[in-house]
């Protein structure tokens, strides 16, 4: 037996051998520090506590502040903003709600437009994201271990660039004189460059290149777990091929398509690189806006109203994927 | 049981003219080097229950994995009812399978699962409704229709999987490793649930398993596989009182093997000098090998006789030794018993009765060992 095994302390005494002396130590049991480590351990609760704390000093104060800048006046001061309450006097404090800048947000057609508009990108984008991905996820799923490594390895090589150089390169792409429309004049299928820049199309294009990933790293994790059996117990029971996927593997994925969906729904409505930089300027997305009544309009009421207003349009998907992400966890026991 | 198998009805692989079901003409499957399936053919008639019986890697699951159309052969052809299922995908086979570790489909209900397979049929509604029904009675599963697979037990998983692979009445179930997961108790009762359902239902069954004593008890014939190939195919009782080679000898059972030579070759008997047993082994029945050639005669423990007085006959079919071991295992007791030249000889004794330690023998006693000139079997390779 190695020295490493060590058979309970009792057994070693009762068997009577003598063992090495510095198993005088593990005689009488191990030492009591470490059975109060094992079952009263501080630590778990600082290394729960560390994260809560994070996000309550960087999440839930400054949405605090904003939420508070939202109820707000505007004034020409510094900070641009009114207080919400003063002291009258001692005893008396003088508070001021002031609900019209989500009511400007509805009479203002601006913001419900770019509020629809941004879901409507948003959308789009996450279907055609789904459509691609699924079946680079698919494929991935059922490759060998490793070519599957390497497929990984080259769908999340794009990040080691950065994400504003990629959108870059979409411009040279994309524009009149860029490459696809210089390649394609050359190759004679067309004799004047396509408009792309500037387009819906443009921000299709930049929104679905960038969060592909978060499309495919779910549903490949989702795919991969899959029981190749039960694949083959359709094609037994008499179902073909895509029967069998319709019937079991599609509903089997539905988690990995909620969780991979929202992760590219939810960053794509507020979305601002990309609409800024590919987009066009008639119709802004919700996070243009956003930022442009902060920085060039310098209403910070209306544009923490704006942002409240974006959090609880995003507060319903992201319950729903917390509902699922619940149900997939009860159900996997 | 045995009695009503014994017309040629029941074994319709006796009768020249009956036409198989299964035609599996040398059928060889490799995988890169590896040949897991060698140049096998089998017959398989209607209504039979066929078991491929062999250890882990002997091409048994691969054999019935490529009569239900998953693994192409690589050569060779299989017919399921005079049809050559080469380019049949699974789908359309008319075969169903229970897989070994079910496959049931997690995220729908068992009814859901049963009905599968009837729905590709596009049976009307109230059809599939009354089948499933029927089916989850058949298997005692019809209170739990509503569950799902992961609410279920080992033993309720395998109903629920053994019903789906039945609810399109195939012509021939295929069955991987059917009760591998049971304990030994639900085991044995399920044993003879199948054997029912399938004398009920006429379906023909082939069954993979490594378990000897599963065999035994569903198979009509057993195919024995080792290294990809069919080692021996025949009834239960055919296979255990006449194997054809050392290898199922040993593999079904336990068996007492001894080496020796050859010394009386005649139709109608045959001795055996074996140095290992330190005697001569007379057998009653002649056999096909060249004389003087090595040969084995191999002699089940339970055909063996333990005594402490001499038989009659001592220079044949008879030995003496000295008790090693006993293991004592209620229906009966293994002795092991060193004889004369060291080797070890495996007896068992049913307990019939209740016997005082005096009556027993007992640890390192001197015992003889005999037996009837028809108990071995004398084996060439």
């Amino acid at each position: 037996m190695s020295r490493h095994m060590l058979p309970r302390p009792s057994a070693r005494l009762l068997s009577g051998r003598l063992g090495p002396w510095w198993e005088l130590f593990y005689r009488f049991g191990p030492p009591r520090w470490t059975i109060y480590m094992r079952h009263n351990w501080a630590g778990k609760r600082l290394v729960i506590s560390l994260p809560y704390l994070w996000l309550l000093l960087f999440f839930l104060a400054p949405f605090i502040i904003v939420f508070k800048m939202s109820f707000s006046e505007v004034r020409l001061a510094m900070p641009p903003y009114a207080p919400l309450w003063q002291w009258v006097t001692e005893k008396a404090i003088d508070v001021h709600l002031n609900f019209g800048n989500y009511l400007f947000l509805l009479t203002d057609g601006l913001y419900l437009s770019s509020y629809l508009y941004s879901l409507k990108v948003a959308a789009i984008s996450t279907v055609f994201c789904l459509l691609i991905a699924y079946p680079m996820a698919y494929a991935m799923a059922r490759s060998s271990p490793a070519t599957r490594n390497l497929y990984l390895m080259l769908i999340i090589l794009p990040f080691w660039t950065s994400f504003l150089l990629r959108v870059y390169a979409w411009i040279g792409l994309l524009k009149n004189n860029g490459v696809i429309n210089n390649v394609l004049m050359a190759l004679g299928v067309i004799d004047e460059p396509i408009t792309m820049m500037q387009t819906d199309f443009a921000v299709f294009i930049g929104i679905v290149y960038s969060y592909l990933p978060f499309m495919i790293l779910p549903l490949y994790s989702n795919l991969e777990k899959h029981d190749f059996t039960l694949l083959e117990a359709a094609a037994d029971l008499g179902a073909g091929p895509i029967t069998s996927f319709l019937r079991v593997t599609l509903p089997l994925s539905i988690p990995g398509i909620i969780a991979g969906s929202l992760l590219v729904f939810i960053p794509a409505v507020g979305e601002y690189v990309i609409p800024s930089l590919l987009g066009s300027t008639d119709q802004l997305m919700i996070g243009r806006v956003l930022s442009d009544e902060f920085f060039a309009n310098r209403d910070w009421p209306v544009a923490s109203a704006v942002a409240i207003a974006m959090l609880l349009l995003l507060m319903v998907p992201i319950m729903l994927f917390q509902h699922f992400q619940a149900r997939e966890l009860a159900g996997a026991k | 049981m045995a009695e009503r198998r014994n017309d040629n009805k029941r074994e319709p692989w006796r009768d020249p003219a009956a036409q198989a079901y299964i035609q599996i003409e040398n059928v060889t499957k490799r995988f890169g080097d590896f040949v897991a399936v060698n140049n096998v053919s089998l017959r398989i008639y209607q209504h039979e229950i066929f078991c491929l019986l062999g250890g882990s890697g002997c091409g048994k699951t691969t054999l019935l994995r490529m009569l239900a159309g998953f693994e192409p052969p690589t050569s060779g052809r299989i017919l399921i009812d005079g049809k050559d299922m080469a380019d049949t995908p699974p789908y359309e086979r008319p075969t169903n399978m229970m897989f070994q570790s079910y496959a049931l489909f997690p995220h729908m209900t068992v009814a859901k699962n049963v009905s599968f397979g009837l729905e590709q049929e596009k049976l009307p509604k109230a059809e599939i409704a009354a089948r499933v029904g029927e089916i989850l009675d058949i298997v005692k599963m019809r209170e739990f229709a509503g569950r799902k697979p992961h609410q279920l037990s080992g033993g309720q998983r395998q109903r629920v999987a053994l019903a789906r692979a039945l609810a399109r009445r195939p012509k021939l179930l295929l069955l991987d490793e059917p009760l591998g997961a049971l304990d030994k108790k639900l085991r044995e009762q399920t044993q003879f649930e199948l054997i029912n359902i399938q004398e009920r239902l006429g379906v023909t069954f082939v069954v993979v398993t490594h378990d000897q004593e599963e065999a035994m008890t569903l198979a009509s014939r057993i195919g024995v596989m080792n290294r990809g190939e069919i080692v021996q195919v025949g009834t239960p009782s055919e296979i255990y009182e006449f194997p054809g080679t050392r290898f199922v000898a040993d593999f079904i059972g336990s068996v007492n093997m001894f080496e020796g030579q050859l010394i009386e070759d005649l139709p109608d008997r045959v001795r055996i000098r074996s140095a290992e047993l330190g005697g001569v082994v007379y057998v009653d029945h002649g056999i096909s090998a060249a004389p003087g050639s090595n040969v084995w005669a191999a002699i089940r423990p339970e055909k063996i006789n333990i005594s402490r007085t001499a038989p009659a006959d001592v220079a044949e079919n008879c030995v003496s030794g000295v008790v090693k071991e006993i293991a004592y295992m209620g229906d009966l007791s293994i002795y092991l018993v060193r004889i004369g030249s060291g080797k070890m000889v495996r007896v068992t004794l049913p307990n019939v009765e209740r016997l005082s330690d005096d009556e027993r023998i007992l640890w390192d006693e001197n015992v003889f060992l005999s037996w009837h000139s028809s108990s071995p079997v004398v084996l060439s390779q």
